[in-house]
């Protein structure tokens, strides 16, 4: 095969990225509207709710209390007791009641307190909802998404830090989603909730309190984001960074630190983990011929495993000018003493380096 | 002395109670052997009815100790601890209550990132394992700290893990609260409710295995009781014979979950006879009714190779955990009512008119005490944390290459970014 990777072109590259000017290509937003991921979803559930009469939220927590994380605040005040249904501590059951609504023509939204303790319902998630519509030859589908915090929090440890990106993503008849921002969780939910398969909706606890501009298009009642299509948080010729969720952030702090030494960014916000939206990642890779994925999950089979893959086996392998790196979470569990555990969590400065010596500057 | 009359008794009723752990009860003569595998015994009748389970009356709840302390006049064959095992008992409760009180405000303070307190479960706690075998190996759900420091677990080693220093046990891997000991045969806490239950299972059929005349004990609470684990867990103990008490801490929530809720059967006792397990129920806020009722299951799990469930009904008087504020789902009337209560003065009661106690003894203690869990907690919060190496161990008994050379790279990472990392 003639191609060749060219890992030690440090002086071209360097001259090039000086020369090129700061390109502002960051999204203005003109309302000055702002939001939080909590309420975005709450918003979204709210809507999807009055939309459709067979849309019902049940989990630990989410009624009276308003869920652990206040995700479902009010709904419980405004749908009653028989839309918004506190469970008793059973994972494996609630999971199971919900796919067998699901079965019977309901909408469940499955909250998990977080999606740690999904692993006592994984069976249900797995085996029955991704895999009845198509073990029936589409007689019986399963519309249901299961939804709750991912991912690390902050000094929570081993059993309350993973992110199951990677474990749900893997398994055929899921979609897995993991928004970022506002907008992505309100128009990614109203559309997991309408989707005719299962849906696992993977949130992160850092992020609900955070505000993001939001538009008045995005608060239409009609808003929904597509499934399976990621989007260019920012521009950039010189690299490609692609994440999720808390990892987008990571990007885009990055991102700026980068410009600020001439290297532009381009930061691809996946959205989706499942389908992957590979051809935004390929024509970005094209034009940057650079690429470092970013996740806080583990390094092992990971998303970032995946994209680099997919990456591999397309027309944008002959575009690249460095191997694909991967910046994870550490390969151990998470430990909970806070210098510990930000030395487990990949951060800015990790990034930072790693598109540094991919670029030779 | 606590009297005369009592520790006398206490010798005979000891042997008395060896003879009496099995229970009986009716059976009425039209009982037949099965020809059934799935039942043991037959009874046929000829009425059809519905066994509606509300008409049947409660379990009843085992208690010694009244409100005002007084051992209750029809009181027979119970067991009185020697004075100076009651004093322990005391101020064991009262040192539960007071470092309570400090590692919550330290939270509130922001000196430690959680906490739980044990606020209204202190005599369930102590009463249990005083009753219990030094080397009864403790699997509890997170909200037993007590049965730690009777154990002799200390306030320093307690704090230690709170604030993941370089010299908890655990070396900062394992959130604040869950402690793990293995001097003190308490098995590290796990945050997945009920894992440890058909886990304490595995272990009382160890010990079955081993004939080393050991017991497990499985501490959990009536929302942990949900989980599927709880139901193979009781079916397991008693499909393998094994020597295991199931002590249900009754306390009315799970967060803002309350018992009613989460189930509809009578308590978790009710749960034994579907299983074909012994069952007890006790009042939880009595330390002597849950002393006699862990000694009573004991003798009963150890003679017979049986699982034997305890349910100890009480009142969480404290919030969930420091993340919680439970005024959000229950009356400050309600909390109050239980805080009338509290177990200690209860206890207190008791030795106070026994004059094993005085309100000078408890001035003196609780001074003392603060004072030296203040010092305890002003020295573990000044603690190095543990060494960032420290991440990658334990992973693998061996550390294996790939990590070795995460080890390496991050080591040139923080020396190239030294001023965003602390090298303590
Ligand atoms: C599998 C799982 N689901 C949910 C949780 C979250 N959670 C932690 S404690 C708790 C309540 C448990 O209540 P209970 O068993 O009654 O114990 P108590 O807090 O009253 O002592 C819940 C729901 C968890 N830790 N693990
Ligand atoms: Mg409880």
């Amino acid at each position: 095969m003639a191609f060749t990777i060219s890992f030690h072109k440090p002086s071209a590259l360097t001259n090039t990225v000086k020369i090129l000017k700061r390109s502002l290509n960051t999204t203005r937003v003109l309302a000055n509207k702002q939001m939080t991921v909590r309420d975005a979803l709450n918003s979204a559930m709210d809507d999807e709710m009055e939309r459709d009469e067979r849309v019902f939220i049940l989990g630990e927590e989410v009624a009276m209390y308003d869920g652990a994380y206040k995700v479902s605040r009010g709904l419980y005040k405004k749908y009653g007791e028989k839309r918004v249904i506190d469970t008793p501590i059973t994972e494996i059951g609630f999971a199971g009641i919900a796919v067998g609504a699901a079965m019977a023509g309901l909408r469940p939204i499955c909250e998990f307190m977080t999606f740690n303790f999904s692993l006592q319902a994984i069976d249900h998630v797995i085996n029955s909802a991704a895999k009845t519509f198509y073990m029936s030859a589409g007689l019986v589908n399963v519309p249901i998404v299961f939804r709750g915090p991912n991912g690390a929090a902050a000094g929570v440890a081993a059993q309350h830090s993973q992110c199951f990106g990677a474990w749900y993503s893997q398994c055929p008849g899921l979609k897995v989603i993991s928004p970022y921002n506002s907008e992505d969780a309100r128009g990614l939910l109203k559309a997991a909730i309408r989707d005719p398969d299962p849906v696992v909706f993977l949130e992160n606890e850092l992020l609900y309190g955070n505000q993001y501009p939001i538009t008045d298009e995005v608060l239409d009642k009609d808003f929904v984001l597509p499934i399976g299509k990621a989007k260019i948080e920012r521009k950039g010729d010189h690299i490609t960074f692609v994440a999720h969720s808390k990892g987008v952030e990571l990007a885009l702090d990055a991102a700026k630190e980068l410009s600020s030494v001439g290297i532009e960014a381009e930061v691809i916000n996946l959205r989706s983990l499942r389908p992957l939206d590979i051809n935004t990642i390929i024509q970005s890779v094209v034009r940057t011929n650079h690429i470092i994925s970013i996740e806080q999950g583990w390094p092992y089979a990971g998303i970032g495993s995946e994209i680099s893959a997919q990456i591999m086996e397309s027309e944008a392998f002959y575009h690249l000018d460095a191997p694909v790196i991967r910046v994870t979470g550490a390969d151990v569990p998470m430990p909970y003493t806070k210098s510990l555990e930000i030395a487990a969590l990949p951060q800015i400065n990790n990034i930072v380096d790693a598109a540094k010596k991919l670029l030779g500057v | 002395m606590f009297s005369a009359e009592i520790t006398l008794k206490r010798l005979i009723n000891i042997k008395l109670f060896k003879k009496q752990y099995m229970l009986s009860s009716t059976i009425s003569s039209n009982i037949e052997e099965s020809v059934f595998k799935g039942i043991n015994k037959i009874n046929y009748t000829s009425s059809l009815g519905i066994n509606e389970p509300s008409l049947n009356s409660p379990v009843p709840i085992f208690r010694i100790l009244n409100d005002t302390g007084d051992i209750s006049n029809n009181c027979k064959s119970i067991i009185i601890p020697g004075n100076n095992e009651l004093i322990k008992m005391y101020k064991s409760m009262v040192l539960l209550s007071i470092m309570d009180k400090i590692l919550y405000e330290s939270q509130r303070q922001g000196r430690i990132s959680f906490y739980m307190t044990n606020e209204g479960e202190e005599a369930a706690q102590i009463g249990s394992v005083a009753g219990l075998h030094a080397n009864d190996l403790v699997y509890a759900q997170y909200r037993e700290a007590g049965v730690l420091l009777f154990r002799g677990y200390t306030p320093e080693e307690l704090m230690n893990q709170c604030f993941g220093n370089v010299d908890d046990l655990g070396k900062g891997k394992q959130m604040p609260v869950h402690y793990g000991s293995k001097n003190h045969n308490f098995v590290t806490l796990s945050s997945p409710l009920t894992t440890q239950l058909p886990q304490a299972v595995g272990s009382a059929y160890s010990f079955k295995r081993f004939e080393n005349n050991r017991c497990t004990i499985v501490y959990f609470g009536e929302g942990a009781a949900s989980e599927g684990d709880a139901h193979a867990a009781f079916n397991f103990a008693s499909t393998l014979d094994c020597p295991i008490i199931f002590f249900c801490r009754n306390n009315g929530y799970a967060i803002s979950t309350p018992a009613n809720e989460q189930y509809r059967g009578d308590g978790i006792v009710s749960r034994g006879p579907g299983y074909g397990i012994a069952t007890i129920r006790v009042d939880g806020n009595d330390i002597l009714a849950v002393y006699n009722a862990i000694i009573k299951a004991r003798e009963y799990v150890m003679n017979n190779t049986r699982p034997l469930i305890l349910e100890a009904m009480t009142y969480r008087r404290g919030h969930h955990s420091t993340s919680d504020d439970s005024t959000a789902y229950r009356s400050k009337d309600e909390i109050k009512q239980w805080s009338n209560k509290n177990p200690i003065t209860r206890f207190k009661r008791l030795l106070e008119k026994n004059n094993l106690w005085n309100d000078q003894n408890e001035v003196d203690y609780a001074n003392e005490t603060k004072k030296q869990l203040m010092q305890s907690f002003t020295i573990a919060s000044k603690k190095n944390k543990p060494n960032w190496r420290e991440m990658f161990n334990d992973v693998y008994h061996e550390i294996p290459d790939n990590l070795l050379e995460q080890m390496n790279s991050l080591e040139d990472h923080m020396s190239k970014y030294s001023d965003h990392y602390s090298t303590e």
